[in-house]
């Protein structure tokens, strides 16, 4: 069962901006899902034709399994978002916001869910404030509350954290993983890609309305994340043409200290880690130390989208 | 949207109403005010006069046209002012993102319209009580032109704020279209006391049969039979409401 299948959507805005194209996707139930992409990439885009802010110019949605475009309502109910942009009513108290967004989803306002998402989102001794007298980080948590306010089982954050420190970042994201074992869907996009790696079961790369790689994040790290092995032999080594087709399916590079190797996998899927490593010690003899680093989710969305950015232009 | 959402509807026409209530000086006691200044202004501009071809005294002939005029303005003001509010702070985001239907929503706007409208003309007419004669000949044309002007003008000045891009643009249709037409809809003058050529003009103007039926509730004298306009009445507010739907529903200049 999927919370979103997402199949060939697009959108051209009305100043001719192609902002998504033919983007499909979809998003397990239950997922803990990354939805990563640099600035303008489209991810807002995205989220807001799901939530009904902008209107699609191709292509369709299910969410769990029903046409959201022609079921809305059914959907709505079902999905809570936290859009990108902070807007309050200025007259409301944040209790308030609360009460008033449980009625307009056609939920009779539930006191003790409300007390703890103040509670845990830390909002609760600002309850009766006015959202003006609130900073920028307790709004956004507001935010959060109130999407989360009529339980949907979907629940869609547009950077949650942007402009949110270290600490409270850290609880808010605990938060989030609690609702996620609860059985709800989290679909989130960030910047902060430390974090996604840490936390989402679920990753989609998008860049310029496109859909770079979309998988589950432990594939895209082991597949996708390339590795390179460092032999130290304690002293820089002069690559000499007979080393470089020696070793050219590990595309060598000099550095300081010695040699790096690119690894790859073999046709059985296993890594070429030792391969790379007899060879290496065919050339130059065995290294005072080596090691292997791998490319983190952080690597791979740069890798990902400069190689995007270089087709493209 | 076919479910519907009666909590929804309702949560959101309470917040309406206390969206008002919060600067009720503004939003009730004001209008009320400014009607009474009218009131006071052309009770001594026009002395004990009786209004040409009506066994009326000026007085009595001005406070219902000027209750409904209140009415008319205020139903405007408050969903051009909300819609507005709403978009230039980026509110209105949560009431696309809500479960409701664009009737349900429409109807949630229009009829917290028709409230502040009734508390206004109510309060202007329970202060005049002590000082005018007010009858009420006809409670049931008085309610259904009442509500009936509330409703279209309640829904133009929903699709003023969804047109408007900002307070400017709801303030220019205030001015120069929402102002004259009540001004001119017969609320100071009866239409046989103008120039021919004037009185068919205004046979165009939507806002004087409104003020007339009004009027006809009270005092069962009026340049128009109320109950020959029913229909028109009725219909034009089928249309407001339906094109109100209809703009909500595609998410006129809303939604990009
Ligand atoms: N309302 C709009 N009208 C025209 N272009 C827009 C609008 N909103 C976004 N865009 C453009 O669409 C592209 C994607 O934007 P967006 O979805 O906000 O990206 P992201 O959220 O990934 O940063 C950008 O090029 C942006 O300039
Ligand atoms: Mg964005």
């Amino acid at each position: 069962m999927y919370a979103l299948e997402i199949n060939g959507l697009g959108k051209v805005y009305k100043n001719g901006n192609r902002a998504l194209d033919d983007v499909s996707l979809t998003v397990p139930q239950g997922s803990f899902y990354a939805l990563l992409g640099p600035n303008g990439a489209g991810k807002s885009t995205l989220i807001n034709m799901i939530a009904d802010i902008v209107r699609p110019t191709s292509g369709s949605v299910r969410m769990f399994g029903h046409d959201l475009f022609s079921e809305r309502a059914w959907c709505k109910k079902r999905l809570g978002v936290v859009p990108q942009e902070i807007a309050f009513d200025p007259f409301f108290t944040p209790i308030e916001v609360l009460r008033f967004t449980s009625g307009l989803f056609g939920c009779k306002p539930d006191d003790s869910w409300i007390e703890e998402l103040l509670t845990r989102l830390e909002l609760f001794e600002h309850r009766g404030k006015g959202t003006r007298q609130l900073s920028g980080g307790m709004r956004r948590r507001l935010l959060v509350a109130q999407a989360l306010v009529h339980r949907p089982e979907l629940v869609i954050l547009d950077e949650p954290t942007a402009g949110v420190d270290v600490e409270l970042r850290r609880r808010l994201w605990g938060f989030m993983r609690e609702q996620s074992s609860k059985g709800t869907t989290i679909l989130l996009t960030t910047h902060y890609l430390d974090e996604a790696e840490e936390l989402c079961d679920h990753v989609a790369i998008i860049d310029r309305g496109r859909v770079l790689t979309a998988r589950p994040m432990r594939e895209l790290l082991q597949d996708i994340a390339a590795s390179d092995l460092w032999l130290n032999y304690g002293r820089a080594i002069v690559l000499t043409d007979a080393d470089r087709i020696a070793l050219a399916a590990f595309e060598p590079r000099e550095s300081a200290e010695g040699v790096c190797l690119k690894l790859g996998r073999a046709a059985g899927g296993e890594s070429t880690f030792h391969v790379a490593y007899q060879a290496a010690v065919a050339r130059f003899g065995p290294p005072v130390d080596a090691g292997v680093k791998s490319e983190d989710l952080e690597d791979i969305f740069l890798r990902l989208t400069t190689k995007d950015r270089e087709i493209q232009s | 949207m076919r479910p519907i959402n009666p909590r929804g509807t309702w949560t959101l026409f309470l917040r309406e109403i206390r969206r008002f209530l919060k600067v009720k000086m503004q939003t009730i006691v004001t209008p009320a005010l400014t009607a009474m200044l009218y009131l006071v202004i052309f009770r001594y501009a026009m002395g004990d006069r009786d209004v040409p071809g009506m066994e009326i005294d000026y007085f009595t002939f001005l406070v219902p046209g000027l209750a409904i005029m209140a009415m008319m303005q205020n139903a405007f003001a408050n969903t051009s002012s909300s819609m507005i509010m709403g978009k230039v702070m980026g509110m209105q985001i949560y009431l696309l993102m809500a479960p409701l239907s664009a009737i349900e929503v429409v109807t949630a706007f229009l009829a917290a319209a028709v409230v502040r409208a009734m508390i206004v003309a109510t309060v202007f007419l329970a202060v005049l009580m002590p000082f005018v004669d007010i009858s009420l000949q006809h409670l049931g044309l008085i309610l259904l032109y009442g509500v009936a002007a509330s409703l279209i003008m309640g829904g133009l000045g929903l699709i003023s704020g969804m047109w408007a891009e900002n307070f400017d643009n709801v303030a220019m249709v205030t001015n120069f279209v929402i102002m004259p037409l009540t001004f001119l809809s017969g609320v100071f003058y009866s239409v046989k006391q103008l120039p021919e050529l004037w009185q068919q003009i205004n046979a165009f103007n939507p806002f004087f049969y409104l003020t007339d039926g009004f009027r006809y509730g009270f005092l069962g004298i009026g340049d128009t039979d109320p109950f020959a306009s029913v229909t028109i009445v009725l219909g034009s507010v089928a249309v407001t409401f339906v094109l109100c739907w209809y703009l909500w529903h595609i998410g006129w200049r809303m939604k990009d």
